[in-house]
């Protein structure tokens, strides 16, 4: 119980870190640039750290990255033109959800091939066990065999 | 028989994918930018200031540029290497001082030898964001037309030198004359 206790805590400290971690608007800074701003960067993979989001990240890169897009934001660029702009420095590897482009078919399309194989596979396992199980209705000697066991079983158990 | 073969086959093909990932670095993310023009930039020269450096002012030339900074650890490793590659004089080699302060950066160099023709001075790391810079050191070969042919992320090893960036330096240079 106290170990349960202590990893709940555990977790709970770690989900607190990452919060403390979020991005925090310069005061005085225009929210409606901020909200902008923190939902880009989730979207925006940061480079240094590869499995942290732009809006998490806390490497000087990805603070120079929230800065400039915060100053196209200022500007008037629109979230397509922002995401251009990085993606032809850094490579769709920035985005965390990547273009459906060939090369990307098998990432995209992968786990759904897989599923319908597998569900497939299962499908004709059970259609082959199913077809090679004959059913035999009891003959009248079995069925007497059965009844007698049965009474015999029942008798032990009450005795 | 027939009835573990196929298993097999797709185990192998798995272990092939793993094994190929296993020998690839992930921090190694393609540039977008081969092949394409050097982003234009004008900075201030990191040793005298008042004088500035574009990368417009090198058309007609094969060179390097190297970003580097005081803080940045593998810079340090790499940097004894440069120094021996600019011995060579086989290509000029430019420095972007990446966000770094002018009195570390000098004083880094003035310990460690300066491999460059000149620093260029990015201070607040707007230039290295158009080369799409992510991890000092980064290092491109730029052609007579001013494009990038060559990036390397992390240090230019002597193998990488020797290999990679000498051969394109000299295929590069017989074509422009």
């Amino acid at each position: 119980m106290k170990k349960l206790l202590f990893v709940c805590l555990m977790i709970l400290s770690f989900g607190v870190t990452v919060v403390a971690w979020d991005v925090r608007p310069a005061s005085g800074d225009d929210p409606v640039v901020e909200k902008r701003l923190m939902d880009l960067s989730k979207e925006l993979r940061c480079l240094v750290c590869q499995n942290e989001t732009l809006a998490d990240s806390q490497a000087g890169l990805a603070e120079d990255l929230r800065r400039e897009i915060r100053e196209q934001i200022k500007a008037g660029k629109s979230d397509q033109e922002i995401i251009a702009f990085l993606t032809q420095r850094y490579g769709q590897f920035i985005l965390y959800r990547p273009r459906v482009t060939p090369t990307t078919y098998l990432l995209w399309f992968g786990p759904f091939v897989l599923l319908i194989g597998g569900l497939l596979v299962l499908f004709r396992y059970i259609r082959y066990h199913r077809d090679s199980v004959k059913e035999e209705p009891l003959s009248s000697e079995d069925r007497r065999r059965a009844t007698e066991l049965l009474a015999s079983n029942s008798g032990k158990e009450t005795a | 028989m027939g009835r573990y073969l196929i298993p097999l086959v797709l185990f192998m093909v798995l272990v092939g994918f793993l094994l190929v990932g296993l020998n690839r670095d992930p921090h190694e993310v393609p540039s977008p930018l081969i092949n394409k023009a050097a982003p234009a930039f004008t900075l201030p020269q990191l040793k005298d200031p008042t004088k500035t450096f574009s990368a417009q002012e090198m058309r007609g030339k094969v060179w390097i540029l190297n970003v580097w900074a005081s803080w940045c650890v593998t810079c340090r490793d790499e940097h004894p290497l440069l120094i021996e590659y600019a011995k060579t004089g086989a290509v000029p080699i430019y420095g972007l001082n990446y966000k770094d302060q002018r009195p570390d950066a000098l004083a880094w160099l003035g310990e460690l030898g300066d491999p460059y023709v000149l620093s260029a001075a990015d201070v607040d790391g707007r230039v290295a964001i158009d080369y799409g810079v992510y991890g000092a050191p980064e290092t491109y070969v730029i052609d007579q037309s001013g494009t990038i042919r060559f990036k390397q992320i992390g240090p230019v090893t002597p193998d990488v030198w020797s290999k990679q960036v000498l051969p394109l330096v000299q295929d590069l240079n017989r074509k422009g004359n």
